[in-house]
């Protein structure tokens, strides 16, 4: 071989390397709606944000799932995300459930495992469900109240299962020492919950609480064989009452759910398990989830908080992309605490000066505008929450840029003329945080209140640095970015920790940083034992308006996410229970 | 084999076993004792493990079930004892035994790290090795030939490929190549998929073939600008002009002569590559949602899991140290001078 052949050999050979090439495979193709009653076919802008898209009864197909992450647990006593509380309802099932029903109707409570509500008594610090007869778990076995009574203490044990929520140690008449079945088996729980035969539970509380329904549909309720419970490594195998159990589960990488043949349709008014299966992959890349769903090829970005900022500008600026997404809100606020404990922010008025100077369209931007940061806030409560009202006591100008001229008049009020100097804390791997500290900033200096940024990491945001009250005193942190999300669509499940100064621990690890106030206090614990719906809603109303009044929360948008419409499902709705698509109601066109 | 090579090995695996403690330790210093120094307390410690509304009391034993009362010496001893002799851990209804070598069992999953490592690998080496056969062949070619062809419109172009391949960011290329080639065109596979091998070595590469071309990119273009300076160094060697003035064919001179002795630098290089690359593509596998080292390492530094971080950093240390003593060992089969000394 000449050396001009052999160059061009190799330059061949380069070419093939070093060149994107490619082999065969298949294409996506669109998936049509197969008709059905009520709902909608016609793809358009929030289609199935209160209506049923796509509405089918046809069986089968596996729906395609996947997480940019990783679950907390999928052991039902230990999980605490609102998607896998979703998600989990296909292959377990708790006293009590949201209503999977498109608009209004999906924030309503409905029996699930048991045959009604709960039925209260001693003012609302009994509470007595009875099950239905007939259900099973996987393995043919009859689910009796003792399961569900097991599933409920077991998940007490917060160093066997940390992540989940704390609700029932909390409020159940637990006995002195009470640390769970593995470690105290012996002490007798009966004070807590009794089992009178198979079919009946009763819960026995410290307290009358009125909303106890919020608790029986939090996955702890749903029943564990205590025979089958490997404690830590029960989220391996999880054994189903809902009508999929696991066929694989690889942790951190991926599962799929086959059909469950004991879940018995006739014990079940709720769901329709239309699919065959369920195929779940995990630690997925957020960007091409985005791609992959807005293609076709996935169909559910299970975590539901909405698309990556690379996918939103190409989804809201595409028609035909934007008439197949929806922006539900999720009941979440982006609020910002003004720490009484750091002066000048002492002073009430100092407190309203921050409230007045800030620029809230800048905030709303700076969490990324209005289909995926959220719309502007005023109340600390978002708007869904039962018993939210709508309230503005700190106009922001006819722009809602802020009112400077007021904000000056205010700090002269607070015997701060030319201003002050306060420290500003985000989380730092959130870049909207510091977006949003950076706009107050700019917006608090036009007033001569000049903010300085700290940045900490978020995993000990709150234990060490702006959830620690001894740090943020002596590091002056007046102001501390800072978001909640209600556990349920309920003003107790929004504002218990975060309003209530008693969950404030001088050790660090609380989100409430800034709302001391006794009568507070007092007003939830009035709320919490009012078992009359009507009234109780209206005093969360009422707590949103105390706590604004003192001016230590400084609200900044309530968040909605724009969300893709998966292009191959039938019965695509909004759950606003949750915030995203409802789980448990999809089929495969 | 000589018995000079053999003590070599021998005196190298040594240093590579003491060199892993070292790695093992200061990992283990960076989790624990820097928090320490600037004010962590066991039980701030612990709040990255427990819930949001723990109580101090469930901190507290939390804080105990992982040991962080006890001194940080003893702390990694217990876990250097692992490795040797295995160790148990309690999942709350009862007690898992983890077999020696033990690296310790995560702290969020419940899960010993040597199956999860072992578990995947085979992804990272499939990953790691189809791209580094790409990019060595690709980059030593392309860089052979900008050389022998000096100035030519080939050699301006395959330079300012590659820079632009060096300058690319892998997540960028990787979204970008999945979303036209997977996605649009449908001829790749898409994000996430992998086929072990031995199950089907055909849909094995072809769900590798994005990842391994788009890794390959942005190393080969490294590759080809170092092959072509030592080839235009070595090509003006008198060697060379010796060889050509033997008669000998232009092939010949170029393969055998010219490009053996551009290697050694380059095989120095890919050695060091190959060996981080083994320990964990981080990038790729995050671009690709590959469920390799290096996506179980972005979990347990995401989630403070220091068992599955202590994991990889010793795998990728170990991959690092052998293929540094492989490479060695073939300086003396790819250039003679080195055999002589």
């Amino acid at each position: 071989m000449n050396s001009k052949r052999f160059i061009t050999a190799v330059a061949a050979g380069a070419a093939v390397v070093m060149g994107l090439s490619a082999c065969g495979g298949g294409s996506s193709s669109n998936g049509g709606g197969s008709g059905g009653s009520g709902g909608t076919n016609t793809p358009a802008f929030n289609a199935a944000l209160n209506s049923v898209f796509n509405p089918s009864d046809k069986k089968g197909g596996t729906i395609r799932v996947a997480n940019a992450g990783t679950w907390d647990s999928l052991d039902p006593g230990e999980t605490y995300y609102g998607y896998s509380w979703n998600f989990i309802r296909l292959y377990t099932r708790s006293l009590v459930m949201f209503k999977p029903a498109a608009g209004n109707g999906s924030s309503e409570l409905v029996p699930d495992l048991a045959e009604s509500l709960g039925q209260p008594s001693d003012g609302g610090k009994t509470w007595t469900y009875k099950l239905r007869k007939g259900i099973k778990f996987e393995d043919g076995s009859a689910v009796t109240s003792k399961d569900v009574k097991y599933a409920v203490l077991r998940s007490t044990d917060k160093v066997t299962f940390p992540n989940g929520p704390a609700y029932f140690e909390g409020y159940l008449n637990l006995p002195a020492g009470y640390k769970g079945p593995f470690k105290t088996p012996d002490i007798n729980t009966d004070s807590a919950i009794q089992t009178p035969d198979d079919q009946t539970i009763v819960f026995h509380l410290k307290q009358a609480f009125g909303g106890f329904d919020y608790f029986a549909q939090m996955p702890q309720t749903a029943p564990v064989p205590q025979a089958k419970d490997t404690g830590a490594k029960y989220k391996e195998h999880v054994v189903a009452t809902g009508p999929y159990k696991f066929a694989k589960n690889e942790i951190d990488k991926g599962f799929t759910l086959v059909r469950n043949d004991q879940w018995d349709q006739s014990t079940d008014p709720n769901r329709k398990a239309l699919p065959d299966e369920y195929d779940v992959s995990m630690n997925v890349n957020a960007d091409d989830i985005d791609n992959r769903v807005i293609n076709g090829d996935l169909d559910i970005d299970v975590t539901g908080t909405g698309v990556q900022p690379a996918s939103l500008s190409r989804v809201l600026g595409d028609p035909a992309l934007k008439a197949n997404a929806d922006n539900p809100s999720a009941a979440r606020t982006w609020y910002t605490s003004i720490n009484p404990t750091v002066p000048p922010l002492d002073n009430k008025a100092c407190r309203e000066a921050v409230e007045y100077a800030t620029d809230r369209t800048a905030y709303q931007t700076a969490y990324g505008g209005a289909f995926s940061g959220g719309d502007i806030g005023t109340t600390l409560l978002p708007p869904q929450i039962p018993g939210a009202t709508n309230f503005n006591l700190y106009p922001a100008g006819p722009d809602n840029k802020g009112d400077v001229d007021k904000a000056k008049q205010k700090l002269q009020e607070c015997g701060q003329p030319n201003g002050f100097e306060t420290n500003i804390s985000y989380r730092a791997e959130r870049p909207k945080e510091k977006a949003a500290a950076e706009a107050l900033q700019q917006a608090l200096q036009r007033a001569g209140i000049k903010l300085t940024l700290k940045a900490f990491p978020q995993g000990d945001y709150f234990s060490q640095f702006a959830g620690n009250p001894p740090y943020v005193k002596a590091n002056k942190l007046g102001l501390v970015l800072n978001g909640w999300q209600a556990d349920w669509p309920d003003g107790f499940g929004f504002l218990s920790q975060i309003v209530d100064s008693r969950v404030i621990r001088e050790t660090g690890g609380s989100s409430n940083t800034s709302v001391r106030i006794p009568e507070v206090d007092k007003m939830l614990d009035d709320a919490i034992g009012e078992t009359d719906k009507a009234k109780r809603e209206a005093d969360w109303g009422a707590i949103d308006k105390r706590v604004m009044e003192e001016a230590v929360v400084l609200p900044g948008v309530h968040a909605k996410a724009l969300l893709v419409r998966p292009k191959k499902l039938t019965n695509v709705f909004v759950s606003q229970a949750f915030g995203q698509y409802d789980y448990l109601s999809l089929g495969v066109a | 084999m000589p018995a000079t090579v053999i003590t070599y090995i021998i005196r190298r695996l040594f240093a590579a076993v003491v060199l892993l403690f070292v790695v093992s330790a200061v990992t283990f210093a960076i989790f624990f004792l820097m928090p320490k120094l600037v004010g962590a307390t066991p039980e701030t410690l612990a709040t990255r493990y427990v819930g949001r509304a723990a109580t101090a009391d469930t901190v507290r034993e939390t804080a105990q079930r992982l040991g962080f009362y006890d001194p940080i010496y003893q702390q990694y001893w217990e876990w250097v004892k692992g490795i040797f002799a295995g160790a148990d851990y309690s999942y709350g209804s009862g007690v898992e035994h983890c077999p020696a070598p033990c690296l310790g069992y995560s702290f969020r999953n419940h899960q010993p790290v040597w199956p999860d490592l072992l578990d995947r690998l085979p992804v990272t080496l499939s990953l790691a090795i189809g791209a580094a056969i790409l990019w060595l062949l690709g980059g030593v070619a392309v860089g052979t030939i900008s050389a022998l062809r000096k100035g030519t419109i080939f050699d301006r172009a395959a330079m300012g490929v590659s820079l632009a391949g060096v300058s690319l960011p892998i997540f960028f290329t990787g979204l970008l190549s999945l979303s036209i080639f997977s996605y649009n065109l449908g001829w790749t596979a898409v994000g996430g998929s992998y086929t072990p091998f031995l199950d089907n070595p055909g849909e094995w590469a072809y769900d590798l073939l994005l990842p391994w071309i788009t890794l390959a990119l942005l190393f080969s273009a490294q590759y080809a600008r170092l092959t072509r300076a030592g080839m235009l160094e070595t090509m003006n060697e008198d060697f060379i002009r010796t060889a050509r003035a033997k008669g000998l064919r232009e092939r010949t001179v170029v393969v055998r002569h010219g490009l053996r002795g551009a290697l050694t630098p380059i095989l120095t290089i890919f050695g060091l590559d190959v060996g981080l690359l083994l320990g964990g593509a981080i990038l790729t596998e995050s671009a690709f949602s590959l469920q390799g080292l290096g996506k179980y390492a972005i979990d347990g530094i995401t989630n403070y899991d220091l068992p599955k971080v202590m994991g990889v950093t010793i795998l990728a240390a170990f991959f690092v140290v052998i293929a540094n003593l492989v490479v060695d060992l073939l300086y003396a089969v790819v250039d003679p001078r080195v055999r002589a000394k």
